[in-house]
């Protein structure tokens, strides 16, 4: 006692004691690695089927993500087409999507959801917030067939804004809008706003359908020609609106047989 | 029964012509699915008849269609013809039957369609509708051809089993 109180045993303490705790540590260290060893597989497996739980969380996940984009995207259409039908009051309208194009190549054709049952008539106009897409070619009873302006056998009577002209405007395989009949004496100009003049009873007055891009005018020829930039994208149409209330007049009958 | 198999097959065809094929373009032009079907079924050899086929597709595209019904018919009809002659003669080499058939299909039906609309007063441009139509309908048609024909080939095998040889 006497001794350990002078301080004699400190050095063989301390020995003793990093030795104990360096084998402590061995085995601490061993029995760690052995309990790791021993319990890994179980954990693999969980962790695997977790794993397997959170990728078809994130796959769920994703799908929704990728939903509600698209109703996001269906609900900014339908916005801008309710803000339209606001701006628009004297028509009446109903909605409808676009579920197919023509099989043929050569004609420029929709499909809509909306048909008979509905009360969408033959010779309606389609149109969407930017302007004028076309009228209802063929219609069954939940289903119609939608002309566009694009197709080679459309025309369309319109009048420029700023010129106060009238013209006819016709169609293509390609889609493209050509402005025919112009006086060679009217003012046509780049940027020109198109619109329907409402003659011969195919279209309602004043739907927007483009803007002139490219005029051709030759002396030698009897009328200017003019390139139209529609202001409807053609190829990305989802939702249009029919004009319901519209009642196409046919003068088929009027017209002189040749 | 075995030809009620038509039924689903050109249903799915035209809607997938409708919805999907429709909007992938080149330049102006696009595959006509249901043709290239309808000629990779009618140059399998266990197949015995496919006029029903034709009649069937083209009355169906003819009702999708803003096109005179009489024209895809009379052109698929024309499709399943060249493919009888041709399995006869290129019976050795399908695939050539099958690009053959595919290629003169698809101008049969590019005249076909052309002269019609010609008639009832639609203007076309010549050079719009070869250089942006057929020329590019064609070789869709041509890269559609080698998956539909087999495809259509594991249909007709399922359709037709061999007899087992004992």
């Amino acid at each position: 006692m006497a001794l350990a109180l002078g301080g004699y045993f400190s050095s063989g303490s301390n020995i003793f004691t990093s030795s104990l705790i360096t084998v402590q540590s061995w085995f601490s260290s061993r029995f760690a690695a052995l309990q790791d060893f021993v319990t890994a597989p179980r954990d693999i497996a969980s962790l695997r089927q977790r794993n397997s739980e959170l990728e078809a969380e994130v796959s769920e996940l994703q799908a929704q993500v990728i939903q509600l984009q698209q109703e996001v995207g269906e609900t900014q259409i339908l916005a801008a087409l309710v803000d339209f039908s606001r701006a628009n009051p004297e028509n009446q309208y109903r909605a409808a999507a676009v579920i197919g194009r023509d099989p043929s190549p050569f004609l420029q054709y929709v499909i809509i959801n909306r048909g008979s049952n509905d009360g969408i008539l033959r010779g309606m106009p389609v149109v969407t917030d930017q302007g004028l897409v076309g009228r209802v070619d063929a219609v069954i009873a939940d289903a119609a067939r939608v002309q566009l302006i694009t197709d080679p056998a459309a025309n369309v009577n319109i009048r420029l804004q700023n010129a106060e002209e009238e013209a006819s405007l016709v169609g293509s395989v390609t889609g493209d809008l050509t402005l025919e009949l112009v006086p060679q004496d009217a003012s046509l100009e780049r940027g020109d706003l198109v619109l329907t003049s409402g003659l011969g009873g195919g279209y309602p007055p004043d739907l927007i359908v483009g803007q002139v891009v490219n005029v051709r005018s030759r002396d030698f020829d009897l009328f200017q020609q003019a390139t139209v930039q529609p202001v409807v994208d053609f190829n990305g149409l989802q939702i249009v609106l029919i004009v319901v209330n519209f009642k196409p007049v046919d003068i088929a009958p009027l017209e002189p047989v040749p | 029964m075995r030809n009620l198999i038509a039924v689903p097959v050109i249903i799915l065809a035209v809607i997938l012509q409708s919805t999907v094929i429709s909007s992938i373009k080149l330049l102006s032009g696009f595959a006509d699915l249901p043709l290239v079907m309808l000629a990779a079924w009618a140059l399998q050899e266990e197949v015995d008849t496919t006029w029903h086929w034709a009649v069937a597709t083209g009355a169906l595209v003819g009702f999708f269609s803003g096109i005179s019904w009489p024209v895809p018919v009379v052109s698929y009809l024309v499709v399943v013809t060249l493919a009888q002659v041709f399995q006869r003669r290129v019976w050795q080499a399908p695939l050539l039957a099958m690009f053959s058939v595919t290629f003169l299909g698809t101008i049969v039906l590019y005249a076909i369609s052309f002269m019609v609309l010609q008639l009832s007063g639609v203007s076309l441009s010549v050079t719009d509708v070869l250089g942006l139509l057929a020329l590019p309908g064609i070789l869709l048609n041509m890269l559609l051809a080698i998956p539909a024909y087999a495809v259509m080939r594991d249909l007709a095998r399922w359709v037709y089993p061999a007899p087992e040889v004992e």
